[in-house]
């Protein structure tokens, strides 16, 4: 019943070829709307598969695992396969719907976003590509699948980064994004091939098997002290870690920011970057149960994240980069949430509150990326100091951007204020360090948002080079939709819906972690109200007072010059350049060498060949009278 | 006449044609005609095979022929063709018939030169069916002595001293092979009768292990040689430097896999103690390779350095999934033979397009060439993408096959030894991410490139071959995998009957 599932992802895939090699012979325009209405079938099938899915049958067990497609790709060994398929369950199901939808409100919003520029329809060709690779990696049914396709979001997210190929620091930081992630993914690959030697299978239905019935031979077996699968799963989180931008492997993704904003929202912040995090939750089963100590390094990595990232947006100028840290920030709650997790029943809030949280976060981030893209359009640059009192100008981009600040700094009833209560309780109950943590981060994230919106709307006006002007419809319309989404969708069941063992839970209001998050949402609110909703000395006082801290701050602690001081420095110069000389002169020149001695030789010893008789009449009785002489010795 | 005789005849054919011809538009065209020809013939004994396969033939070799050539020492004309020969067939009738259209403006002695690439091919061909080490061997020879003038007379730079070194260092890898061979020929009757140089008649019996100690070092080191086995590469950057389009091509493309294929065909297939007992010290020596060529190909900035480089790194995967002696890893490193031939083909055959256009070949001297040149540099980018392993493309099949393979070895020394293999897909990245970087995006660095005109149609031919066949095996690699897997049956029972 669900065989159509599978074009949800091939329609992607199919505009990507059609526009990709027939686009430039069109107008530009044909492209775009060509993948729009593709994508917006997709988008129409994934609601209907979410609504049969979770709301068609009555689900008084747990839901089920369908697989209504499924190919062999490639053959390894008996049982080592790799297979291509579609996996339905609560969390992919809910991943195609949170996919499928941010990627049609881009698709719509870059109509008007990306009128005129030169390559329409080259952005639309990589915008289909990456939606079908980001599908793909979502219904993936096992592991290789899913690294396969996590290999060409990989792909797709450099292409749409150095999407204008001619600027320099596009190019680098597409670079960067890609070699950090490649770097990450070697992790994640050699987890795969712990995982593969261990249990004999890729497939995802085996692996989670709560009994952990594979993993039978992984007892004993370590490495150095720690056990092989505490390896096996931080390799595969640190894959993880480097899509979803977690500390140290995040610095590719502020960078990232130099692709056109619609590709911000849709693949750094709602959609590709939660893949490590969608990556911890499909393997979930397996943390829990065969390594705990994995999903320790997952709280703390993922709690650290979210602080260091919270106080680095504070300092930027940049209202992109802002927003990045703000994504880093929150899918560190995302990933401390699953690390704090349980298994079963109202022990699996964690789990629970991190998926919820994963989407409610991806549309009011959407919405935030969207809103900023809005606000670059109308006075063309990215920074703050740029801007002031475009409350005027842009009415609607105000209102869904105000909504967005406030669903992020967690006011009730917006869905915020529900996923990161959530996050907030399970993490109490897990682990008190990590509580205070978010809750601070709570408070820090409502004071920067809010220094973002008073800067941006408030204050004084500056000198525009035209009068700032609403964008096109094109572009509200998404901005409406995903204002609307982030108000209600808080009100979601998730807990009957999306949880680790697949089973209904109740859950409650903690009134003693949710008044006390609310206040310092407030209170964060307040203090960037005093600060920056009239112009003022004070930020730059408090700035100045704060000395290196504020400076080791701002450059965002110095981790972007560490990475090229190993790359640049290390490898290049260290590495690389003292084997290309040594490939030079030592291997290649023993080669020579043999070559030139041999000429030596020969030159010195063709003398012998003179073709004088006495010489080699002299020779010959030389050689004869030295041959007796030596038998002679012998006998 | 027998289907793999055909593959022989119809290059003599193309040759004895050129010799009719005055210039180079008839020479071209010949040339044209009969490798086309000559890939038809491969599509259909691709096909051939297939359906026989299908139809339940389970002899190790098919379309087999055997006449005597040389009574006393028993040397015979004795072909036939596995699934792995089939492909590597079906992979130098591409790469050839791209070399031929990347070399359409090939004006300088362009008769001789259409001649002694063809004649270079037949030696591929021949010793890709032949199944007698002598008949080999021969065909070896000559692919080889070709590659000396291709490159000494249409060559770049200091192209005599790049020739010579390339032709003595595949020599001296010869006259180790040589040594190898005859060494293989005289234990192939241990027990009495006649000897023999077939392949399939010495793999039934058992050569003594003192003699296989002995011979496999020569017989494996010089096939090594040919496969840019550290620290025998070095003819490679040189070689490839100088070498003109096709040849690189045909040369990085082809040739080197003789090297690859020789090593297990022959050294590993016919003295399996040996090569257990020794499989280690190439292991280390191939793995240095992979992370070497790679670290390597960084620091350069002369694109044929680069892929030189490269090549090294990806060849030595070659060689070092083949030394993992199972299934998987073989059945990737065979993957990796033909997806690498058909990428580096594809890499010297822009570079050459790149380079007539631009005059240069320092990556520094050019820049923002997606603007000018967008076909090519999109090509680029495939080629590039290919190079590092993307999914969809031919390079990902192989390194994954290979790695996921060599994984399941029981003993550490061969898993940790795969993670430092593994760890080249993340310096490969830099490398090729570098050189795009660079090449193709930014500004237009000189202004005398704006108006470079993007790719003619027999460069599109060229280039489009190529690519359909690299993306053909990385998005449904299935076929091919199980192919080889296949033919590889026999080969790896050998090994593992010894192996406990």
């Amino acid at each position: 019943m669900y065989n159509y599932t599978i074009l949800i992802p091939m329609i992607p895939l199919v505009m990507f070829l059609v526009t990709g090699l027939l686009g430039m012979k069109w107008k530009p325009i044909i492209s775009g709307l060509l993948g729009t209405t593709g994508l917006g079938i997709s988008w129409v099938l994934s609601l209907m598969t979410a609504i049969t899915y979770f709301f068609g049958g009555h689900h008084a067990e747990a839901f089920p695992t369908i697989i209504p497609f499924e190919t062999l790709w490639l053959t390894f060994s008996e049982t080592l396969q790799i297979k291509m398929g579609v996996l339905l369950d609560p969390i992919s199901v809910m991943m195609l719907v949170v996919v499928t939808t941010i990627s049609f409100m881009v698709h719509i919003y870059s109509l008007g976003y990306m009128h005129g520029e030169k390559g329409f329809q080259r952005f639309y060709a990589f915008l289909s590509l990456f939606t079908f690779s980001m599908l793909g990696l979502v219904i993936a049914t096992n592991i290789f699948q899913m690294y396969i396709f996590w290999e060409l979001v990989g792909v797709s997210s450099f292409l749409l980064i150095g999407f204008y190929y001619q600027k320099p620091s596009a190019v680098a930081a597409s670079k960067k994004a890609f070699i950090v992630t490649r770097f990450a993914d070697l992790g994640f690959l050699i987890g795969i091939l712990i995982l593969s030697f261990i249990t004999k299978t890729f497939d995802f239905g085996i692996l989670t098997n709560p009994d952990g019935a594979v993993f039978a031979n992984a007892a004993g077996l370590s490495f150095m002290g720690v056990s092989a699968m505490t390896w096996a799963m931080v390799l595969v989180f640190m894959g993880g870690a480097g899509k979803s931008a977690m500390f140290p492997l995040h610095i590719w993704l502020p960078d990232a920011m130099e692709g056109p904003t619609p590709v911000s929202a849709l693949i750094h912040a709602a959609t590709m970057v939660v893949a490590g995090v969608y990556l911890v939750a499909r393997l979930f089963v397996v943390y829990h149960f065969q390594a705990p100590d994995a999903l320790e390094v997952v709280a703390y990595i993922g709690g650290f994240t979210s602080l260091f990232a919270a106080v680095i947006a504070i300092t930027q100028y940049d209202i992109k980069r802002v927003l990045a840290f703000s994504t880093l920030s929150q899918l560190g709650y995302m990933m401390l949430a699953l690390g704090v997790s349980g298994y079963g029943g109202e022990e699996g809030l964690g789990y629970m509150a991190s998926v919820f949280h994963l989407f409610t976060h991806a549309m009011f981030k959407a919405l935030l990326f969207l809103g900023a893209g809005s606000i670059i359009h109308a006075v063309h640059s990215n920074y703050m100091y740029d801007m002031g009192g475009l409350r005027k100008y842009l009415p609607i981009t105000h209102i869904t951007f105000l909504i967005a600040c406030l669903t992020i700094a967690g006011v009730p009833p917006l869905s915020g204020f529900f996923s990161k209560d959530e996050i907030l309780v399970a993490a109490l109950e897990h682990n008190k360090l990590l509580f205070a943590v978010e809750f601070l981060v709570a408070g820090l994230t409502a004071f920067y948002m809010f220094r973002l919106y008073f800067n941006i709307f408030w204050g004084k006006d500056r000198h525009y080079h035209h009068t700032p002007h609403e964008s096109p419809l094109t572009m509200t319309i998404p901005l409406m939709f995903l204002a609307f989404a982030s108000v209600f969708s808080g009100f979601l069941p998730f807990h009957s819906l999306v949880t680790a063992d697949k089973m209904h839970f109740d859950t409650h209001l903690h009134l003693g972690v949710a008044v006390p998050s609310v206040l310092i949402g407030l209170l964060g609110i307040a203090l960037a109200w005093l600060l920056y909703k009239k112009e003022s000395k004070t930020p730059e006082n408090i700035a100045r007072k704060l000395g290196v801290l504020y400076t080791a701050t701002y450059n965002k602690f110095y981790f972007d010059e560490i990475y090229l001081f190993i790359t640049r420095k290390i490898i290049f110069n260290y590495i690389s350049r003292p084997i290309a000389w040594f490939d030079r002169h030592i291997v290649d020149g023993f080669m020579v060498g043999i070559g030139t001695v041999t000429e030596k030789v020969s030159y010195r010893i063709k003398g012998m060949q003179s073709g004088q008789l006495q010489h080699y009449a002299f020779m010959f009785v030389a050689g004869a009278l030295i041959l007796a002489l030596v038998l002679v010795y012998y006998m | 006449m027998n289907i793999l005789t055909l593959l022989i005849v119809i290059p003599v054919l193309t040759i004895t044609g050129i010799l009719f011809t005055k210039d180079l538009k008839g020479a071209r065209l010949v040339s044209a005609i009969g490798m086309t020809a000559q890939l038809v013939v491969a599509a259909i004994l691709v096909f051939m095979y297939l359906g026989a396969r299908k139809a339940g033939v389970t002899d190790e070799m098919l379309f087999t022929a055997d006449y005597m050539w040389f009574k006393t020492l028993n040397i015979r004309y004795a072909i036939g063709v596995d699934g792995i020969a089939v492909a590597m067939i079906a992979l130098t009738a591409v790469v050839v018939f791209a070399g031929i259209f990347a070399s359409w403006e090939m004006e300088f002695l362009s008769r001789e030169f259409f001649i002694s690439l063809i004649l270079l091919a037949t030696g591929v061909f021949g010793f890709f069916i032949s199944l007698d080490l002598f008949t080999m061997f021969l065909f070896y020879e000559v692919a080889v002595i070709p590659m000396y003038l291709l490159i000494g007379i249409w060559g770049s730079g200091p192209k005599e001293s790049s020739a010579m070194k390339l032709t003595l260092m595949l020599m001296g890898g010869s006259a180790l092979l040589m040594v190898g061979i005859f060494g293989i020929y005289f234990n192939s009757a241990p027990d009495g009768g006649p000897l023999t140089f077939h392949i399939i008649e010495i793999s039934k019996i058992q050569i003594p292990v003192e003699a296989q100690r002995f011979f496999f070092p020569f017989t494996f080191v010089g096939f090594g040689i040919l496969g840019a086995l550290f620290p025998f590469h070095t003819w490679s950057p040189d070689g490839h430097a100088s070498a003109p389009t096709a040849v690189s091509m045909l040369h990085a493309g082809v040739l080197m896999k003789l090297g690859g294929y020789g090593a297990f065909r022959v050294a590993m297939f016919l003295m399996p103690e040996a090569a257990h007992e020794m499989a280690w010290i190439f292991i280390i020596l191939t793995s240095i390779s992979v992370v070497y060529g790679a670290f390597g190909a960084i620091w350069q900035k002369d694109l044929k350095y680069i892929n030189a480089y490269s090549s090294v790194s990806h060849c030595g995967l070659v060689l070092f999934a083949l030394l993992m002696m199972n299934e998987t890893a073989m059945d990737g490193g065979i993957i990796q033979m033909i997806s690498h031939g058909l990428m580096t083909a594809l890499f010297f055959a822009l570079i050459g397009m790149i380079y007539g256009r631009t005059h240069t070949r320092n990556i520094y001297e050019m820049g923002g060439l997606m603007k000018v040149i967008p076909i090519l540099s999109v090509v680029y980018v495939i080629a590039g993408l290919a190079s590092l392993g993307l999914p969809g493309l031919s390079g990902f099949v192989a390194e994954m096959t290979v790695f996921v393979g060599a994984f399941q070895h029981t003993d550490v020394f061969h898993r940790v030894v795969t993670i430092l293999a593994a760890s080249s897909i993340v310096i490969t990245a830099v490398y090729i991410l570098r050189v795009v970087g660079i090449l193709l995006f930014g500004p237009v660095k000189d202004p005398h490139f704006e108006h470079l005109e993007d790719a003619q149609w027999y460069e599109k031919l060229s280039m489009y071959t190529l690519v359909i066949a690299i993306a053909g095996i990385g998005i449904a690699p299935l076929w091919l995998s199980n192919t080889i897997l296949d033919s590889l049956k026999p080969i790896v029972e050998k090994l593992a009957q010894v192996a406990f």
